[in-house]
């Protein structure tokens, strides 16, 4: 038993347990808070040591059980758990942003919640979604894979439907169907690479997928990109995201914004360097990436409700992923992975500063917000740190992600890349555009000078979803905002600032991570055990 | 390795069924829809796994096979089908509340892009009220002309 292999699986197994515990604890609350925290602090703190161990031992893999021991080593028989730079950066973005939202909503529920609030819920399912986003980082084949994606989803389910008022079980219909759907094309997907090969661990796929011919190859990763596609949102599979994602609670749209769609840009990573690396689809994907800014970014100026325009601006940032992905260069992929970082982050701090805006101003649709930034500057500030990060002004993390990604761009030099150089750049500039008309409509213009600025929603609402409007002058007075809500906002934006500070060992660690990622050699000798 | 043509037209047909079921805006037809392309794909990962063989228990044998059956794609499809299983019962749940919400269980369009789609040119720019807002001051409890005025109605 070695360090490692105690470790790598209780990210997993941590939340799982938690989840359980948090059940039983249903009728406690203080218990089950305290039991959630605890969970999560403990993830963070197994997945900062695995990140370490990662960047100085190389790719780490366990097979769980010990199944298919031979002489010459491990074979892959049973579940392998497998972390590399990238897994373990994912997982220790991942881990804090989990347990700065699970901070935040616990503090929404204790200064906002009452007797209908369904808490005990709420945080075992979290811990659930938890468990299968770590899953779905560690998994080593791809039907863990598939069970990642699964548990993830499942709980997702649960999170998105919560109270389950009547807008809510209508963006859950169409959010459960359209997954479904994907989980079932990424089931048929794993059929054909079964069928091909007679194996699903990655790294002996890797091996074998090498002798199968380019056109079985091409369309198993077709398959497969339709799959991850549609979890990662990317145009035009992207049209289930906005419709779904505002409805929820702050926390769980923030949750879901920062790590959901990035699994599945995690997956297509996975996919397409270790197992798909001739690069056939690269043309078409580059293609999606650029209409995925731009329809994204142009869904996002022509609404008027700030968390459907922050979804919007979310499934045209996936472009960029996908755009550094595609280069299938070192300089590009390093962008790539740097910028999900930058971007979980990001995302989630935005979603969780308008959950603020709506319990203090009492509404999240620029036709009724006017003069937040006389009213609180402090909100102000939270909201304004991270809409220009996102929008990519110098020198935040926004910034330096997207000149890695357009100097790739340049690199590569096709007339392909050149035309996704220039989308990039108008999308950039079309999302400090978008920013800028939230900051002058709900910051600084008057509330008089709203058309619907009378209006506001009654009381604030913490996981229900029961808003009566009522006039903005009777609306009750909602006092400051609740310090279990700024300090996890603050805290995931002193995060982004530490992108932006620390921004050059961490881009080095993207480009090593980048490196490992596109050396498929390390990652098959690490897992089959050929190289020790 | 032999495959057999029959599971594969099966397979067809039911995933042509279910694609065609899914279409429909009943929720209980979809979820019908997704039942059906389920099982045509736990049919495919049976018939693609390996060819028939003795069941793969050590020293069980059945007909006289000289090869044993793959058991990881039961392993798998097993995991599918209690996978779909758990969610099948979560969306007849969903469709269920949904019934009791809005007295029949069909998808509907999301009100707000319905709202932001109709928008002319004008409309989507104008966040702003452009005319001058009467004293709101001068307001009385009393009706007044200035009740008349949209965002006024009523008295203050």
């Amino acid at each position: 038993m070695t360090a490692p292999s105690v470790l790598m699986p209780l990210p997993v197994l941590i939340p799982m347990i938690g989840a359980a515990l948090t059940m039983f604890a249903g009728r406690r609350p203080r218990l089950q808070r305290a039991i959630a925290l605890a969970a999560l602090c403990v993830v963070v703190a197994v997945c900062a040591a695995l990140l370490y161990l990662t960047d100085r031992r190389g790719t780490l893999a366990l097979h769980v059980g010990g199944w298919g021991q031979t002489e010459s080593g491990m074979g892959p028989l049973g579940v392998t758990l497998v972390v590399d730079r990238l897994s373990a950066l994912m997982l220790i973005v991942s881990s804090i942003v989990l347990l700065c939202v699970v901070f935040y909503a616990i503090g929404q529920g204790i200064r906002d919640g009452d007797e209908r609030q369904p808490v005990s819920i709420f945080l075992p399912t979290y811990l659930v979604l938890s468990a299968g986003v770590c899953m779905a980082f560690l998994a080593g084949d791809l039907f863990n894979l598939f069970v990642g994606f699964e548990v993830l989803l499942s709980a997702s389910f649960v999170l998105l439907t919560i109270g389950a008022s009547k807008d809510r079980v209508r963006a859950g219909i169409a959010y459960v169907m359209v997954s479904m759907v994907s989980s079932m094309v990424f089931l048929f997907g794993i059929a054909l690479v079964y069928a091909a090969t007679g194996t699903l661990n990655l790294a002996e796929l890797a091996v074998r997928l090498d002798g199968v011919s380019a056109g079985t190859r091409t369309a198993m990763f077709a398959v497969l990109l339709v799959a991850f596609g549609i979890k990662a949102a990317v145009f035009p599979l992207s049209t289930w995201l906005p419709d779904s994602y505002p409805t929820a609670p702050a926390p769980v749209t923030a949750v879901f914004a920062g790590l959901l769609t990035k699994v599945g840009v995690y997956a297509i990573i996975r996919t397409h360097s270790l197992l798909f690396p001739s690069g056939g689809l690269d043309p078409l994907l580059l293609v999606a990436a650029l209409l995925t800014m731009l329809v994204g970014i142009l869904g996002a100026i022509a609404q008027s409700d700030i968390k459907r325009l922050l979804s919007f601006t979310l499934v045209s940032h996936i472009g960029y992923m996908v755009f550094g992905i595609a280069l299938s260069s070192q300089l590009g992929m390093s962008g790539a992975i740097y910028y999900v970082a930058h971007h979980i982050v990001v995302q989630t701090t935005l979603f969780l500063v308008v959950g603020l805006i709506e319990r203090q101003a009492g509404a999240s649709t620029m036709q009724r917000l006017g003069g937040l930034a006389a009213a609180s500057p402090l909100l102000a500030f939270l909201f304004v740190v991270p809409a220009l990060n996102l929008g990519g002004i110098p020198p935040f993390s926004g910034f330096i992600g997207k000149v890695a990604l357009l100097e790739a761009g340049a690199q590569n030099g096709s007339v392909l890349a050149w035309l996704l150089v220039g989308g990039s750049v108008l999308t950039s500039l079309l999302t400090l555009y978008v920013i800028v008309r939230v900051w002058t409509k709900a910051f600084w213009r008057s509330r008089e000078h709203a058309p619907e600025g009378h209006l506001a929603g009654a009381t604030p609402l913490a996981l229900l979803d029961e808003s009566e409007d009522t006039q903005f002058v009777d609306r009750d007075q909602v006092g400051r905002m609740p310090i279990g809500m700024v300090v996890p906002t603050a805290a995931l934006i002193a995060v982004g600032l530490t992108l932006t500070v620390m921004a050059g060992p961490i881009f080095r660690y993207a480009e090593r991570a980048a490196e490992q990622v596109l050396d498929r050699g390390t990652y098959i000798s690490a897992v089959l055990g050929g190289g020790q | 390795m032999t495959t057999y043509l029959v599971p594969l037209i099966l397979i067809g047909a039911l995933t042509s069924a279910g694609v065609y079921l899914l279409l429909e805006r009943n929720m209980t037809r979809m979820l019908l829809g997704l039942l059906l392309i389920g099982n045509a794909i736990n049919l495919l990962i049976l018939t693609v796994g390996s060819p028939s063989g003795n069941p793969p228990i050590r020293g069980r044998t059945s007909d006289g096979d000289t090869t044993t059956a793959d058991p990881l794609a039961q392993g798998m499809i097993l995991t599918a089908i209690v996978i779909s299983m758990g969610i099948a019962a979560f969306v007849l749940a969903l469709a269920y509340r949904s019934y009791r919400l809005t007295t029949e269980e069909e998808v509907t369009d999301d009100p707000e892009d319905a709202r932001v789609s109709k928008l002319s040119a004008d409309e989507a720019a104008a966040l702003d009220v452009d005319r001058l807002r009467p004293e709101s001051a001068r307001d009385t409890d009393l009706p007044d002309e200035l009740d008349a005025l949209p965002g006024m109605e009523g008295s203050r």
